[in-house]
């Protein structure tokens, strides 16, 4: 069986390497690239990210990027968002000011809500657990067959709040809140931890994303 | 509640981790590479390089090192010591690291830890604070604990939070490589002062030091190195005892 070719989408933000590293150690061929055509013939592409929302958007705009994202989502083939690529998939976010999304996925980017007198602080940097919110809701998704409360590493402040209960994938638990840890629409996925950082539980997660592909 | 991150840390000098007293006196315990994926496998939560001789000679060699522990190691990675511009955050970037600890060129320009934040965002920058006891309070040190800056390591803290810094690690020189516990009093002051997770290095020689820190100071991370260097125990063995105790850890 030859290779699944991976793109993962190079818009000057965040550390790509360990994503690139992950996919190979799966045995994904990979490109990273903001070559239009190149992310259309993808079987699979990432949208990677760390940092802030309004930068990653201005980024994604001045490399021309937002309609071919559309137009390879139109084809079917599995997307996904990690971490600030994940936020970026909804409609805006609050951070710096609203600043407009993708809008792949209804809802809006918040700041994290913590109950302060938990003694927890922000940014969220843990390994912390993630839960299926509904049973069989990871079915055919990237956490299928994942064991529930598996540890993943989450380092973020804010988190996707989608108006549709049925596009989120996962919750995690923070300062007694549950927030939005992975999220599905059809062929969409996003996940707000690093599956590349996540030791085994993580490149299985990935092998998952890569299994996806027809 | 959160899972204190256990963190091994390894300090590197010409191609091999070595571990010293006081971060002196220094003795070869292995090869990087090899050391972090053994204790990747083992399920230590991340890994902390820190170039032991850089800021001293001004050179650089720990970026191919990361490089090549990048490909087998598949959780946070954090590189430190002789770090001093923004071109080499972002060559410690490119070559995997996740993020990057900020001590000497931090006092020397306090302003790149608000330049490097901004671009790279705070998740990036961890203000490294090296301190040493002095009287009443606790003093700012560089160059691997040899130099003294005048700076009150507890006032430096909360500026480097203000400039951006995501995480603050602690080092205590005078507990590092001594294996007589922590600066308990040290980090919580630490911890008081500011509201980013805090990192505790410097001491850990048993597990009851590092139970009685995460009872006493619950800090988000604990960075060991002479424990696991030196097979005191192993990375499972300190997990295993930290949950037995009902301890919040990553199984």
């Amino acid at each position: 069986m030859s290779k699944k070719k991976i793109a993962v989408i190079d818009y000057g933000i965040g550390n790509v390497q360990s994503i690139l590293n992950a996919l190979e150690n799966l045995n994904a061929e990979t490109l990273l690239t903001n070559n239009p055509e190149e992310i259309l013939n993808a079987d699979g592409v990432i949208l990677p990210g760390v940092g802030a929302f309004k930068t990653g958007m201005e980024n994604l705009i001045s490399h021309n990027l937002i309609s071919v994202i559309h137009e390879y989502i139109n084809t079917g083939k599995p997307f996904l968002g990690i971490c600030l690529g994940m936020q970026l998939l909804l409609d805006e976010s609050e951070e710096f000011g609203n600043t407009k999304g993708l809008g792949l996925i209804k809802g809006k980017v918040k700041k994290l809500i913590i109950d302060e007198t938990t003694g927890e602080r922000l940014p969220h940097v843990s390994w912390n657990e993630i839960k299926e919110p509904v049973k069989d809701r990871w079915q055919n998704s990237i956490l299928e067959n994942i064991p529930q409360f598996s540890d993943v590493y989450f380092v973020h402040s804010f988190a996707a709040s989608p108006n549709n209960e049925e596009d989120i994938l996962a919750t995690c638990n923070y300062g007694n809140k549950d927030f939005c840890a992975a999220v599905k629409k059809d062929n969409v996925f996003g996940a707000q931890f690093h599956p590349e950082k996540s030791g085994k539980i993580g490149l299985t997660i990935l092998k998952k994303f890569i299994d996806l592909i027809k | 509640m959160h899972k204190t991150r256990l963190i091994a840390r390894l300090d590197v000098k010409n191609e091999f981790v070595i571990k010293g007293i006081h971060l002196e006196g220094l003795r070869k315990v292995g090869d990087p590479i090899e050391l972090a994926k053994k204790y990747y496998l083992d399920g230590i939560d991340e890994i902390v390089f820190m170039d032991a001789v850089a800021s001293l000679y001004d050179r650089n060699n720990l970026f191919h090192i990361i490089e090549k522990a990048c490909k087998e190691v598949f959780i946070p990675i954090t590189i430190g010591g002789g770090i001093r511009s923004v071109n080499d955050i972002d060559k410690a970037l490119r070559s995997g690291a996740d993020k990057i600890a900020l001590n000497t060129q931090a006092i020397k320009n306090p302003e790149i830890i608000k330049e490097a934040s901004r671009i790279y965002g705070s998740q990036c920058i961890i203000g490294s604070i090296e301190a040493k006891r002095t009287g009443a309070g606790w003093q700012a040190y560089v160059d691997n604990g040899r130099e003294h800056t005048g700076v009150d390591a507890i006032d430096w803290a909360k500026k480097l939070e203000d400039l951006g810094a995501g995480e603050i690690l602690i080092t205590s020189v005078d507990k590092e490589g001594t294996k007589k516990g922590f600066d308990a009093e040290l980090v919580k002051k630490i911890a008081e002062s500011v509201s980013i997770p805090v990192i505790a290095s410097g001491g850990a020689g048993s597990l009851n030091d590092i139970r009685e820190l995460i009872l006493n100071c619950n800090p988000g991370g604990i960075a060991i190195a002479s424990l696991i260097h030196y097979n005191l125990f192993s990375v499972s063995e300190i997990k295993r005892e930290l949950i037995n105790n009902n301890l919040s850890v990553r199984p």
